[in-house]
């Protein structure tokens, strides 16, 4: 198993002439192995990426084509543009409203069924029920859920005196209702993975906390959420990063209405770019959300970087 | 943490609020298929209901034979087995080269491939569209599945798996005379079969939920995927809602059966995909 090939060594030791000759023959070797997806990614991913920079400086007609070099001038418009903003601040919103209780939600839904208890399997099955659906199997039970003319949600809420809500009318429940479905279709998947974290916590730990008499609330606050943190840091990022992009619940259940008050990011780049053919702008846009989410990702591996220091 | 038989009442307690909450999450998917088997004039009437009068499978029938989901399943089941052939084809042959070949640039190559990963969907979405507007593919199942036909993260898992193999087996094999490609076809290929089997369920269920791709290059009803088509049955076809629910129950089966055959696996499949859009 440890005889590996030295291949440098004898390529060093070799001539000049022949040492290019095995390069040359390596590469060919290589070449039909690797073809097939390098010209791919080229296609849909790396000419893609330079298309939408180049096209974020430029305006382009409504069949996509450059006509006019602006430089950096549709940056400068979408940064004063009130549309723009409002987008920005909506995502900013929706991330806030959609992430927080999603994940002390989805918290609580790992220490309940952490427990072993009898028919656990069973409960468990239920509450991580929701990784099975998609964005448009949950926006779409959502559309009946909201819906205003039977909504079971409206009524079931009557009973506890809740007066009727418009879901989808009103600007400020628009953004609760796609919010709603936004933790639901995160809530299975998110749980499992603080499960796994709780799991993974050395028993010894919590029962020596015990027997220095650390109750419930202590062992949770000074040993299992110390312990989770790196597992909830991730869970963290993931949804932050999956909230920046939502943009199917938003389609269907409001169209980014009403009055714009679900007009997220990607629903913006959508609109613009297939709607008002602003390609551009909407490229323009796109790379605010590109540069949004490095950063979020840098952020991700400096974070865990220094976590796996500290171990 | 408490046993059971120290403190029943702590645990009944436990139980019950177990109870309340996994049927409120679970309850949209519930009252789901509770409408799928509903008649048409039970699942419009108000106030709403919780259960159907009896249990029937109309619904189901009507689904596939009225609306036109049977061919949206037609047109998803056949876009995703592409997307997975594609997948299984590229990322073998590239997991190969990084994981048995030595070559110039290889590093290179490898950290180019690792950036693919971090470049979101969105971000090519624009140009993307025009290519295959350009290619006269709008509305195909080939423009369908072409972005998604090659990952990084289907080369890096068949890697991972590629190195376990030991390595005496290719020293001898390369010593026998024989050639990468036969090594690759006869040895690697049958021996990552387990590998071959997770990557294929994973691309499968991200091809299946795929949304906004479809949504964009199909313009016509009969070229709809589940995912897009299911989205519209109630606002376009003017479905009654126990038909719509019957459509999302159909939709659903596909990662319903592999919540229940393997969760683990399902996970990790969420996990490679970043994120449902």
């Amino acid at each position: 198993m440890k005889a590996v090939v030295q291949p440098t060594e004898t390529v060093t030791r070799m001539r000049p002439k022949a040492r290019w000759r095995k390069r040359i023959q390596e590469l060919l070797t290589a070449t039909p192995f690797l073809v097939p997806s390098l010209f791919l990614f080229v296609l849909f991913f790396f000419y893609p990426l330079g298309k939408t920079i180049y096209l974020s400086f430029y305006l382009t007609n409504a069949k996509g084509v450059a006509k006019h070099y602006v430089g950096g001038s549709q940056y400068g418009e979408l940064f004063t543009s009130a549309d723009f903003l409002n987008s920005l601040w909506t995502t900013v919103v929706f991330v806030f409203l959609t992430v927080v209780p999603g994940i002390l939600l989805a918290l609580l839904l790992a220490l309940l069924v952490e427990k072993p208890l009898r028919g656990m399997a069973f409960f468990r099955t239920l509450i991580v029920s929701p990784v099975t659906v998609s964005v448009a199997t949950a926006s779409t039970i959502g559309l009946l859920l909201f819906n205003p003319s039977i909504s079971i949600l409206t009524h079931g809420l009557s009973f506890f005196g809740v007066q009727d809500i418009a879901w989808l009318t009103d600007p400020f429940w628009a953004m609760i209702a796609v919010s709603l479905v936004t933790i639901w279709l995160g809530v299975g998947f998110h749980t499992i993975l603080l499960l796994g974290g709780l799991q993974a916590i050395p028993t010894e730990l919590l029962e020596s906390a015990t027997i220095d008499g650390a109750g419930y609330g202590k062992r949770l606050r000074h040993v299992v959420l110390p312990l989770l943190s790196p597992t909830l840091f991730f869970v963290l990022v993931v949804s932050v990063i999956g909230a920046f992009q939502s943009f199917g619940q938003i389609n269907i259940l409001t169209q980014g209405g009403p009055s714009r008050s679900t007009h997220v990011l990607v629903y913006s780049i959508y609109r613009d770019a297939f709607f008002n053919f602003q390609f551009g702008s909407a490229s323009a846009q796109a790379i605010v959300l590109f540069v949004i989410l490095l950063l979020l990702t840098i952020l991700q591996f400096t974070v865990v970087e220094r976590k796996v220091h500290y171990q | 943490m408490s046993t059971p038989r120290r403190f029943p009442i702590r645990t009944s307690l436990h139980y019950l609020l177990l109870t309340v909450v996994s049927l409120i999450i679970a309850f949209p998917l519930l009252f789901a298929i509770s409408t799928s088997f509903m008649t048409p004039s039970e699942s419009l009437s108000s106030p709403p209901n919780l259960f159907p009068s009896h249990f029937n499978l109309n619904s189901y029938h009507d689904a596939l034979a009225v609306a036109p989901l049977g061919k949206f399943l037609l047109n998803s089941l056949i876009v995703s087995l592409a997307i997975v052939a594609g997948q299984l084809f590229t990322s073998a042959l590239s997991a190969y080269a990084f994981a048995f070949l030595r070559f110039p640039g290889r590093n290179l190559l490898f950290y180019l491939f690792l950036t693919t990963m971090m470049i979101p969907w969105e971000v090519t979405l624009i140009p993307n569209y025009f290519t295959i507007k350009e290619l006269g593919w709008l509305s195909t199942y080939q423009g369908l599945a072409a972005p998604f036909l090659a990952t990084a993260f289907g080369t890096f898992l068949l890697r991972q798996f590629y190195m376990q193999i030991p390595r005496d087996l290719y020293e001898a094999a390369m010593l026998d005379g024989c050639g990468h490609w036969r090594f690759f076809l006869t040895v690697v290929v049958p021996l990552s079969r387990p590998a071959l089997g997770t990557l294929s369920v994973y691309a499968f269920i991200q091809a299946w939920n795929m949304y906004l791709w479809p949504l964009l290059i199909t313009n016509k009803t009969s070229m709809r995927t589940v995912q897009v088509g299911i989205s519209m049955l109630q606002n376009e076809e003017q479905l009654a809602w126990n038909l719509v629910m019957a459509g999302v129950v159909l939709v659903l089966l596909p990662t319903v059966i592999m919540l229940i055959v393997g969760q683990k696996q399902l996970v990790k499949g969420l996990l490679s995909g970043a994120v449902k859009g």
